[in-house]
């Protein structure tokens, strides 16, 4: 490598010093506010450290009590749990039968690309009739109905991570247990499925983030605390009459600690995912 | 075992999947092509046929050229900058310094945060009463007074795109970092060795192996961006004076707030095409590069 000066390394640290400040100075306000008293967060000069932290809209958000601001902020939360939870497990069913068929068949992996090519519609392509056929099915306003939404995005996703899982297990493998006597089934439960377990947990982590993260479809398709998720419920917050900023910033907070908790846990298996050439809508 | 059978067995197993696909996506699709040829409504029976109307009274309408280059102007703009910060983010990160691997996770946070609460977030920033941008400029003495940087249609784009850009500049850093690591060390060495300069050693040495990984990330980047609603949605609802409205926000108006069904679903179809011959164009750029990068 070549040699550095004093002032290439005083370059570097000063750069990663500024990438730093870039990256946490946003994410830190967003917690700095919702623990600063609402007169701090209106003084002028504005106070950007509170002079005794204030935890109580935490409290406010999680509370169950009935018809508190609670009580929708909960019911939203328990909301995203179910829908991104039966989402998840619902694109894991129909991907890894169909990610291990095309690995090992590619003569059929035409209908993949097929599927993986959908990604290019927007999503307000598709709304009117999805809207339309949910409406006729009973299924607005509903999490099952939502979840099943998820799956216009989960599902192509998965399964092409599941592919490219499968691609990597050696088919010479299932061979020998196959010449031992093994069923297909056999085989898959015993050495394919086990050998895939990682892929699987990376599958249904990207999987929880994006329907974690999904607005537009929640925003049609629900309409009060039977079903509305985080995103809309914090979008009715920010949008709305709320005259304690610091209240919003308590259910940001409160949304991004699951996935945030998520990306610096499985960070390397993320970023692995991601060059391969994933996204994250 | 036969081929023939290998291959039903695999149609068997994708079955399920191709199934739920046509039902959520497939049907859904060519519902809309139906749609967009008649004056239906959101809800009621529906409408009649119209032909062509709905898509020559879109695409003859100013709302949707004016819509057309606010989303351009937000796509080229955004992901212009989120290449370029992120490149400069990697090259750095691809450097030894104490810290490295901390800085590394924390490039994971902004592209984490879920959309909405960075929407949320950079709104309450901006916020033209109490917000931390109007604070920090004020106390420097950069600027006399408080601004709306939201409610101005002079700032409002700008400032959606500065929060975009902070979101999804570390996972092009991200992408960019492994392709640089996948950079053999002895080709820089004998790079310097032959007195390439700075310059010289990234345009000819390092970027052929970022090209290919960074061309994917500019291609799902610029489809991401020109289907832009939430960030958009959240911030501004497409405002003010429709200064943020992009393509995806005026389909919602047209379909949703005005319930024209029908003519809603034309304008989605245009949208689509419209993104589709981008990724058809990019993918070729993307052959092309990888062709050119072994």
């Amino acid at each position: 490598m070549e040699r550095k000066s004093t002032a290439f390394t005083i370059f570097i640290y000063a750069s990663a010093l500024l990438l730093a400040a870039i990256i946490l100075a946003p994410i830190a306000w967003l917690f700095i506010m919702s623990i600063s008293p609402a007169a701090d967060l209106a003084a002028k000069p504005l106070r950007w450290w509170p002079q005794a932290a204030d935890f109580s809209r935490y409290q406010t958000l999680l509370s169950t009590a009935e018809n508190s601001a609670g009580a929708a902020f909960t019911s939203s939360l328990r909301n995203s749990l179910e829908i991104s939870g039966m989402a998840t497990l619902a694109a894991l069913a129909l991907a890894i039968p169909a990610g291990w068929a095309v690995s090992r068949t590619p003569s059929i992996g035409w209908s993949l690309s097929m599927v993986i090519a959908t990604y290019m519609l927007p999503p307000v392509a598709l709304a009117v009739p999805l809207y339309m056929g949910l409406s006729h099915l009973g299924l607005l306003n509903n999490v099952f109905g939502l979840a099943l939404v998820y799956l216009t995005i989960l599902a192509p996703f998965t399964t092409w991570l599941m592919k490219s899982g499968f691609d990597s297990i050696p088919r010479e493998i299932e061979a020998a247990a196959m010449i031992d006597g093994a069923g297909l089934f056999q085989t898959l439960r015993i050495i394919t499925l086990p050998l895939a377990a990682p892929v699987m947990a990376t599958s249904a982590l990207f999987a929880v983030l994006l329907a974690w993260d999904e607005f537009f479809y929640a925003l049609l398709f629900t309409s009060d605390q039977r079903a509305k998720t985080l995103t809309v419920a914090i979008a009715d917050l920010a949008g709305g009459r709320v005259s304690d900023y610091g209240l919003i910033a308590t259910a940001g907070v409160l949304a991004a600690l699951p996935p945030v908790l998520i990306g610096l846990v499985m960070q390397r298996a993320l970023i692995s995912g991601l060059t391969s050439g994933g996204v994250k809508g | 075992m036969s081929g023939t059978w290998m291959t039903t067995r695999a149609w068997l197993l994708m079955l399920p999947l191709l199934v739920v696909m046509v039902a959520v996506i497939g049907w859904p699709l060519v519902d809309t092509v139906n749609l967009s040829f008649t004056d239906a409504k959101l809800v009621g029976t529906g409408g009649n046929y119209v032909g062509f109307d709905n898509y020559t009274n879109m695409l003859s309408s100013s709302n949707f050229s004016r819509t057309l280059v606010t989303t351009t102007l937000f796509a080229v703009i955004s992901v212009a900058a989120e290449m370029v910060i992120g490149v400069l983010a990697a090259l750095l990160l691809n450097q030894q310094f104490h810290g490295r691997a901390v800085l590394r996770a924390l490039m994971i946070l902004p592209w984490a945060l879920p959309t909405v609460v960075n929407a949320t977030l950079w709104r309450l920033i901006y916020n033209p009463e109490y917000g931390a941008l109007n604070a920090a400029l004020t106390q420097l003495h950069l600027i006399d007074d408080y601004r709306s940087w939201l409610g101005e249609p002079g700032t409002a784009l700008a400032a959606l795109i500065v929060a975009d850009c902070w979101k999804n500049f570390p996972l092009v850093a991200l992408i960019a970092l492994a392709a640089l690591q996948a950079v053999p060390r002895d080709i820089t060495a004998a790079s310097l060795v032959d007195g390439a300069g700075a310059f010289n050693r990234f345009r000819f040495v390092i970027l052929p192996y970022l090209a290919g990984p960074l061309m994917v990330a500019l291609v799902l980047r610029t489809i991401e961006a020109f289907k832009v609603f939430d960030i958009i949605w959240v911030m501004t609802r497409g405002g003010p004076a429709n200064s943020t409205r992009s393509l995806s926000i005026l389909v919602y108006q047209e379909a949703f707030s005005f319930q024209r069904a029908g003519s809603g679903a034309s304008l989605a179809l245009i949208v689509t095409l419209l993104v589709t011959i981008l990724a058809v164009a990019y993918a070729a750029l993307v052959r092309k590069t990888a062709g050119s990068a072994t």
